[in-house]
């Protein structure tokens, strides 16, 4: 349950991001997430809408993007999605896999809007 | 509305303590090995015997990570070694700058293997790098054979799958065969070793590797 973590990451990171001057809401913040992350995508949401309260981000929708494990198979030369818990090339069986996408865990950008009454 | 970009990875500021420790490492000439596993594997048990068998003869540091207690410092301790205890306070999972704070208490002059003994958990551990040279995955034979599939990534991202409580495999319907097929499907690179803390089978070999190791990176 290391979600918790993250999610405050997450916060800092995009409260890095917004401007000094203009009150803003947050709207939604956009996520880059692999699928070997070891992020339970639920158990994210539920924190970052906790741990958002009282903050510009409260209330913002967090946008996943899920990215696949895919890898190169050094054997056959051939790129591909690969199982996580089968670990083979896809094409041809092989184990010597490099991994090409499925461990991101980045932010992306944020959507936000001037906030209302205070200007 | 208006769309502000980021692309800036989530963990950013845990990789830039982690390199920071991997550079005093490197400049301390220390090896440093960040060892996980599920709570109850034998880890401690594990660092004890590792650290009878040296005897003194490797400049060796410890560093546990633990939810709640120091138990595992103390048993450590006994074996003459400078020893810290972290305590997480119901943190799944050590990070970089809990190391990188833990270090201040060592003279790394004489350090030359550094251990980091993790909290108990295979899947949080796996995301946070403290700078280690590589992560050592302990599975006991109790757990089943099935462990690696369950959580491919602790078992993608470590060097070296360490097998214990092999003392017990007669009593368990854990196939030794099957574990090691299923680790080394996940990670066809792992260096598997197969041990018992109860009857010490294993821990020379184990040991001795891993002194190697130290030597080649001090060298």
């Amino acid at each position: 349950m290391h979600e918790l973590s993250v999610a405050q990451s997450i916060v800092d990171i995009v409260l890095q991001h917004l401007p000094k001057e203009d009150h803003v809401a947050v709207k939604s913040v956009g996520l880059r997430l692999g699928e070997m992350a070891g992020i339970v995508p639920d158990s994210l949401e539920f924190c970052f809408s906790a741990i958002t309260q009282g903050t510009p981000l409260e209330g913002a929708a967090l946008e996943i993007e899920h990215v696949p494990l895919t890898a190169h198979c050094n054997d056959c030369g051939v790129d591909g999605n690969i199982e996580p818990t089968l670990f083979a090339c896809p094409s041809c069986g092989g184990r010597s896999l490099a991994i090409l996408s499925g461990r991101e865990m980045q932010v992306k950008d944020i959507e936000v809007e001037e906030s209302e009454g205070i200007r | 509305m208006s769309v502000i970009t980021i692309e800036r990875k989530v963990l950013e500021k845990n990789d830039e303590v982690a390199r920071q420790n991997r550079l005093l490492f490197a400049q301390h000439k220390i090896f440093a090995i960040n060892v996980v596993s599920s709570p109850g594997a034998g880890k401690t048990s594990l660092l004890e015997r590792t650290l009878e068998h040296f005897a003194g003869r490797v400049g060796v540091a410890v560093i546990e990570g633990d939810v709640q207690t120091d138990i595992d410092a103390q048993r450590v301790a006994k074996y003459n070694v400078p020893a810290v205890q972290i305590v997480t306070r119901g943190g799944c999972h050590l990070e970089a700058n809990l190391v990188h704070d833990a270090l201040q208490n060592f003279d790394l002059t004489n350090v030359r293997l550094l251990i980091i003994e993790n909290v108990g958990n295979l899947v949080c551990p796996s995301n946070y790098d403290l700078g280690e040279a590589m992560k050592i995955v302990v599975a006991s034979t109790t757990e089943g054979d099935d462990k690696p599939l369950k959580y491919p990534a602790m078992f993608r991202n470590s060097s070296v799958l360490i097998i214990n409580k092999i003392d017990l495999l007669p009593y368990l319907n854990c196939n030794i065969g099957t574990l090691r097929a299923n680790a080394l499907r996940i990670n066809p690179s792992l260096t598997v070793f197969e041990t018992s803390c109860t009857t010490g089978a294993g821990i020379a070999e184990w040991a001795n590797w891993l002194t190697a190791r130290a030597t080649s990176v001090n060298a």
